[in-house]
């Protein structure tokens, strides 16, 4: 599914370049739920992004599905992003002046889909994460779990490869927290491929596999048992 | 290519978008719509300005030129310096003879004289004319007749008076026609009244009598005071005017480089200049509207500058879920060209109304100071093409600014 190899990134801060990423190997099976830890500053965010394609490294193999991601053109790059690609972010990042069900359609509607297509595929989305009812909400009537279950909606509706979650849980009260994970987890379990970025210790032992980081290099890849969100709830 | 203007989705989002900056979106409008506004407006005043002034000048003959005799200061076949020149009847019927381009010649006998009618008396400028003359000079006439060929065969004592003259001469209400004035000492029937035009040369208070009674009355002879040459419309009156001139000297004996024998003036000269104003007040107006314009559409810019900051985040959301920088600057150009079309489309309106208005206001009547304000439709569909790629153009700057941002440095932002 995914295959990282001797990954190298660093920004340039100044005269001097601060290095990221060290050499980073990974390799990601389908159907995986992954948690990448790390706290601040360990490269965590970075790799994410470099995943994602929103950013890209200096040097190394990254493979996504057996497709060589390198010197991708923006253009290319939104097309890979969009085909591949479903993004959770920790903030939610929904359009505050579109609703719901618009929101959720808007990688559609970047796919080229036409309106009623999008409508259709956008409401049974939202359905599937409970929130048919809320369609015709804007973002700021919906609570904070509702609209990340929205996001997650909109990740979901491009029939993404892989899920990427930027601190899904981080902006939300641990109630919540649970219930969303108890949704990634369900999703999971469906078969989707899911990596996600955490400094949660109770969230990351809710995946399959905890991947750790310090200063740019992996110091701990291990795989775990699940332990289910259901319970919490 | 451009499929995407009939899809409802971008104009969902221009709207989208519009809401979301109301208040700033029609600030900058307002601009773009004063720079048309101020066009059309100033554009239409300025044709209206120019019709009126084509009205006033309508009645007199634009491209006419008269002509008349001076003292020399050259002496010349053996004639001194300082002879008094007078131009005849056989001058005219030589130059009109001789002279290409001549559509009239009206000789023309004046002279200032007392005129009485029982106890009151003013006095006018007295006219010697031909029929012709209401030709050249077109006369309103208020009441009765102008002269006509059989007043110059039987040299008819009759006269042709002004409004003012008649003001001087006769009570209010009564009815000049028929009635008698003493020119002179010799009594002339009236038999017709007219106004006097916004341009007139010479007094408003005239008098016209035939030519001939003139010649008779004060003993002329052949001389005539000067003549009012007419050009026609394909032909140059500076021209007809050099050519007579130079006719006239050979005549009258004066030396071709003396500048005092024969004196003239160029009406058409006198109207290019009036019009060359107007030209260059029109000019005037096309800059300041097409400044205000360009000030308009660099505000729309300015506005988009800012919302696209504004909304960075959001267009690195919707680049991590698969935009591609063409869709970002598409949607952003249509934004800019449909907020300055909008403005300008309303401008357009507006600076009709504005003239609707001016013409309500000044443009009714005879004497309007502005007739029949209006801007060709070529100037619309040109301001509107401006419009459409000074947006476009001004709409890339943002366009190109908010996909320069990788859209990780986009999301990051907060």
């Amino acid at each position: 599914m995914l295959q990282i190899k001797k990954l190298h990134k660093s920004y340039p801060i100044g005269n001097t370049s601060l290095h990221v990423l060290k050499g980073i190997d990974l390799s990601v099976e389908e159907g995986e739920m992954v948690a990448i830890m790390g706290s601040s500053g360990s490269g965590k965010s970075t790799l994410l992004n470099i995943i994602g394609m929103l950013d890209e490294a200096d040097s190394g193999e990254y493979i996504l599905d057996g497709l060589l991601i390198k010197n991708l053109t923006e253009k290319k790059a939104a097309v890979y992003r969009n085909k591949f690609l479903g993004f959770i972010f920790q903030s939610f990042n929904l359009i505050n002046y579109k609703n719901a069900l618009e929101n959720v359609a808007l990688p559609l509607y970047y796919q080229g889909l036409k309106r009623k297509e999008r409508q259709e595929l956008a409401t049974f989305h939202l359905e599937k994460v409970g929130l048919a009812n809320w369609a015709h909400h804007l973002p700021k009537e919906l609570s904070g779990g509702q609209k990340q279950r929205v996001a997650i909606a909109r990740a979901l509706a491009a029939n993404p490869k892989l899920l990427l979650a930027d601190e899904p849980t981080g902006a939300l009260d641990s109630t919540t927290s649970h219930e969303i994970m108890a949704f990634i987890q369900q999703l999971n379990d469906e078969g989707k491929t899911i990596l996600m970025v955490t400094h949660e210790e109770d969230i990351a032992n809710m995946c399959k596999r905890i991947v750790r980081l310090r200063d740019g290099v992996i110091i701990e890849d291990k795989k775990i048992n699940q332990v289910r969100a259901e319970h919490y709830v | 290519m451009f499929r995407f203007l009939f899809d409802r989705d971008t104009w969902q989002e221009v709207f989208d978008s519009f809401n979301k900056n109301k208040l700033r979106s029609i600030l900058t409008m307002v601009g773009v719509w004063w720079g048309i506004l101020l066009l059309i407006g100033l554009l239409g005043s300025a044709r209206g300005l120019e019709n009126s002034f084509n009205r006033l000048f309508g009645n007199f003959a634009t491209n006419s030129v008269f002509i008349w005799g001076q003292t020399t200061s050259k002496p010349f076949k053996g004639f001194q310096e300082g002879r008094q020149i007078r131009l005849s009847l056989t001058d005219a019927k030589k130059v009109e003879e001789n002279v290409e381009g001549i559509e009239f010649l009206v000789p023309r006998n004046q002279n200032q004289a007392t005129v009485i009618r029982n106890f009151l008396s003013g006095t006018a400028q007295i006219s010697g004319d031909y029929p012709l003359l209401d030709k050249v000079q077109k006369k309103k006439l208020i009441n009765g007749r102008f002269l006509n060929q059989a007043d110059i065969d039987e040299r008819k004592k009759v006269a042709v008076i002004s409004e003012d003259t008649y003001k001087q001469l006769f009570e209010k209400d009564v009815n000049p026609i028929g009635e008698y004035i003493q020119i002179n000492d010799i009594n002339f029937k009236v038999i017709g009244m007219y106004e006097v035009g916004a341009i007139n040369i010479g007094s408003s208070t005239e008098i016209n009598i035939p030519f001939t009674t003139f010649q008779q009355i004060y003993n002329q002879g052949d001389q005539i005071g000067y003549m009012m040459i007419t050009g026609k419309p394909e032909y140059d009156i500076s021209q007809i005017e050099q050519d007579a001139k130079l006719l006239l000297k050979n005549l009258n004996n004066i030396h071709p480089d003396d500048k005092r024998g024969l004196a003239s003036r160029n009406l058409g000269t006198d109207f290019a200049r009036v019009t060359g104003f107007l030209t260059g007040m029109q000019f005037l107006t096309i800059f300041v509207g097409v400044a205000t314009l360009i000030a308009g559409v660099f505000a729309i810019g300015n506005i988009l500058l800012i919302t696209v900051r504004e909304r960075t985040k959001e267009i690195g959301v919707r680049r991590a879920l698969g935009a591609t920088p063409f869709e970002i600057k598409r949607q952003i150009v249509v934004e800019a060209v449909f907020l300055t079309l909008v403005a300008g489309l309303f401008g357009i309106i507006s600076g009709g109304w504005i003239l609707i208005g001016l013409d309500s206001a000044f443009g009714q009547g005879d004497d309007a100071v502005i007739v029949n304000a209006s801007v060709s439709i070529i100037v619309v569909f040109a301001a509107l093409t401006l419009l459409v790629i000074l947006g476009t153009l001004i709409g890339l700057i943002p366009a190109f600014k908010a996909t320069s941002i990788k859209p990780i440095e986009a999301l990051r932002e907060e």
